[in-house]
């Protein structure tokens, strides 16, 4: 019961991140009908603006290490300390959190250009040829990132605060043996937190529901006289900020490195065939589905019995949706055909 | 097959043979490289025969590449150094694997298919690091061992064996030359089905599946033909790279390989004869030249320039060289798949067409 338990705690975290990513995969998806190939690349741009943040804030200079007396010594001390002692401290601490702030306005820049200076010109073209281009795209962010922060994982901590575990299984009166990191407690809290708003967004709003009509139906939704193509500018530009904010919370757990996105593209389109093409809550369900079914098959329970299942479950998960329910757990019929 | 396709297969035959003479002068005459030339090309050569014949893009063939060379490897580990049955053992398993993937994923057509594709190379690329250790070696990949039973030819080799055919070792200009031949046969091959009643069947289903379906005709096993056959070229390949190399590991299945032999076949030329090759020889011919240099060479190259401008264009350039060429792929990707999607093919076309209506105006002008 308790190895259950801590493996469904595993599992939402991870889901957490492939729902997130994959519900803005599906947004694109849905929405504009364009298969991206860079949509990793974008998750990885989210996470490079933690990085990014944490190298500004911590920019530091040389001082004399005062507490060594027999010898100059000197120690990186960052400027912000220097300049505003513990809250300057604080702030380097709280650089996760402080990075989702710039991450918004920066995806939805990326999201913006990506949108109007490339994909705009590939709704049109067909799938194979919006593979390619994207996943070229895809190369060239990856390759200049790798270029400036060089290729090995940068490790980005969470505050302090939340660096310790959870004892989870006190609370609901289990073992007090079972810990969780608090962190990715949070990240998992995040997801559910950015889905809802997302949902709300779509649904709630005048401009979530001209979105829905577009995804139903475009061509009517242009002759009523809305300019669809620039609401889908800002749908494509939604899609971007909801997978750079999954990026920037990933990267307490993982060092991010200017891989991370392909490992999370190609699972992603996996979360997004599982749940439905085209479905915002299959995307999202399948997401978390899929983590937590990921966690369970790495118990070695499982393992003894299948050994390797932990490896290939998720592929193997999809393969067999695919040919049962070929339109995914809550997919509409005939979303993608041709 | 006609007249012009015979000449056209022995124009590409004598090209290939001769490379080693003359590729010296692009600075691409060395073997390691023309055998690539040789290995990459076939690889697109059949990949071209799915994508380019019936548009089906698939995403995973480089799982056929790796299953072809961990079947060669144990071909020469167990049976003999002789690479002929261990290409034939690579083209059969491989075959095999295309026969049960394809069966599978060709039950969805589209973006579907591309993705079907892609889960099972990553579910063999990822078995192959994990539970298939015993047979794959995981992460150090196969390799050839002296402790190898080597059934058919064990009291003949001593100490650690080359791979050969017949008595010929298979290193430097032999090893291209073996390539080359096994080349030119798939590349026959190739023109066959494009000419023949088979390959026009996949040209239709590429055209309009559904009026082939209307018309009472089952795609079903036409397509999975050629997904086949196409498996069998990149196991064949796969094979040829460790009878250049006997070093067999897991990363030649990344999904990014796939990606790698899509590329070509996209900037060569999609559905022609004659364009995956180009583009398989362009992409490593240009991976060669770029990787090899660096920021020294980058100096000498612009030495003319003011310093000033020096420093800056070099510092940008080196983004692109050198470790970088990676970038220097994608833009490539990019800017081919945005203004040239038929590929290296078309451009020579509209090149011919332009110089063709210049020469009409020309005529024409003159004889007013």
């Amino acid at each position: 019961m308790e190895a259950v338990f801590l493996q469904l705690l595993n599992g939402l975290d991870k889901g957490g991140a492939y729902a997130l990513i994959a519900l803005g995969l599906t947004l694109i998806f849905g929405t504009l009908g364009v298969v991206n190939f860079a949509h990793g690349a974008l998750f990885m741009l989210g996470s490079f603006c933690a990085v990014s943040l944490q190298k500004v804030l911590s920019m530091s200079m040389k001082v004399r290490d005062e507490s060594v007396t027999f010898f100059e010594a000197y120690k990186e001390v960052p400027y912000l300390e220097i300049w505003f002692g513990d809250a300057g401290k604080a702030l380097i601490d709280w650089t996760v959190p402080l990075a989702l702030l710039i991450t918004i306005p920066i995806m939805l820049g990326v999201g913006y250009v990506m949108e109007r200076g490339l994909i705009q010109r590939f709704y049109k073209r067909t799938h194979a040829e919006q593979i390619l281009v994207t996943f070229g795209l895809a190369i060239v962010l990856q390759e200049l990132v790798k270029a400036y922060f060089g290729a090995n994982p940068i490790p980005t901590p969470a505050p302090d605060i939340v660096s310790g575990s959870a004892h989870v299984g006190a609370w609901f009166g289990l073992s007090d043996a079972i810990v969780y990191p608090w962190w990715r407690l949070i990240y998992f809290l995040f997801a559910f937190a950015v889905v809802g708003a997302v949902f709300a967004f779509l649904q709630l709003t005048t401009f979530g529901m001209v979105v829905r009509a577009g995804m139903a139906d475009r061509e009517t939704v242009g002759l009523i006289g809305i300019d669809i193509d620039k609401k889908f500018t800002t749908v494509f530009g939604l899609a971007a900020v909801v997978t750079g904010l999954a990026g920037v919370m990933y990267t307490p757990v993982l060092p991010p490195d200017y891989h991370i996105g392909m490992e999370f593209l190609v699972l992603s389109f996996v979360v997004v065939v599982v749940g439905g093409m085209g479905s915002l809550p299959g995307a999202v369900a399948a997401g978390f589905l899929l983590g937590i079914l990921q966690s369970f098959a790495s118990m070695t329970e499982i393992k003894s019995i299948l050994p390797g299942i932990d490896q290939i479950i998720i592929y193997l998960v999809a393969v067999i949706i695919l040919l049962v329910r070929p339109r995914g757990l809550l997919g509409r019929e005939g979303v993608m055909e041709d | 097959m006609n007249m012009k396709d015979n000449i056209l297969v022995l124009i590409f035959g004598a090209v290939i043979l001769t490379m080693p003479l003359w590729a010296g002068i692009v600075g691409a005459g060395y073997p390691d490289l023309l055998q690539k030339f040789a290995i990459f090309g076939l690889f697109a050569i059949g990949f071209n025969i799915l994508f380019g014949f019936t548009g089906y893009l698939s995403f995973g063939h480089a799982a056929f590449l790796g299953i072809g060379s961990y079947t060669a490897m144990w071909s020469f580990k167990l049976l003999t150094m002789n690479a002929i049955p261990a290409i034939l053992f690579a083209t059969a398993v491989s075959g095999l694997f295309a026969l049960a993937i394809g069966f599978v994923a060709l039950r969805r057509s589209g973006i579907y298919f591309s993705i079907l594709t892609l889960a099972f190379a990553q579910m063999c690329y990822n078995m192959a690091y994990s539970v298939l250790t015993p047979i794959t070696n995981g992460e150090t990949g196969l390799t050839l061992t002296a402790a190898d039973p080597r059934i058919l030819d064990a009291a003949t080799t001593e100490g650690l064996p080359s791979t050969e055919v017949f008595g010929m070792g298979l290193s430097g200009y032999h090893g291209f030359y073996f390539c080359a031949v096994i080349l030119i046969i798939g590349f026959y091959i190739s023109v066959r089905l494009y000419r023949s009643s088979f390959g026009l069947m996949l040209l239709a289903v590429k055209s309009n599946q559904n009026r082939m379906k209307y018309t009472g005709l089952n795609t079903k096993p036409y397509l999975l033909s050629a997904f086949v056959i196409s498996g069998m070229y990149a196991g064949l390949a796969g094979a040829l790279m460790v009878v250049i190399d006997p070093l067999a590991g897991a990363e030649r299945m990344q999904w990014t390989a796939s990606g790698e032999v899509v590329l070509m076949t996209i900037l060569g030329g999609v559905g022609t004869i004659l364009g995956p090759f180009i583009g398989a020889i362009v992409i490593k011919y240009f991976e060669n030249i770029f990787s090899a240099f660096n920021d020294a060479v980058l100096n000498q190259v612009f030495d003319f320039l003011p310093d000033f401008i020096q420093g800056i264009w070099v510092s940008f350039a080196s983004l692109f060289v050198g470790k970088g060429w990676h970038l220097t792929l994608g833009v490539l990707f990019m800017l081919i798949v945005i203004f040239l999607p038929g590929g290296a093919m078309e451009g020579f076309r509209r090149i011919a067409a332009k110089f063709k209506k210049e020469k009409e105006a020309h005529s024409a002008g003159g004889a007013e």
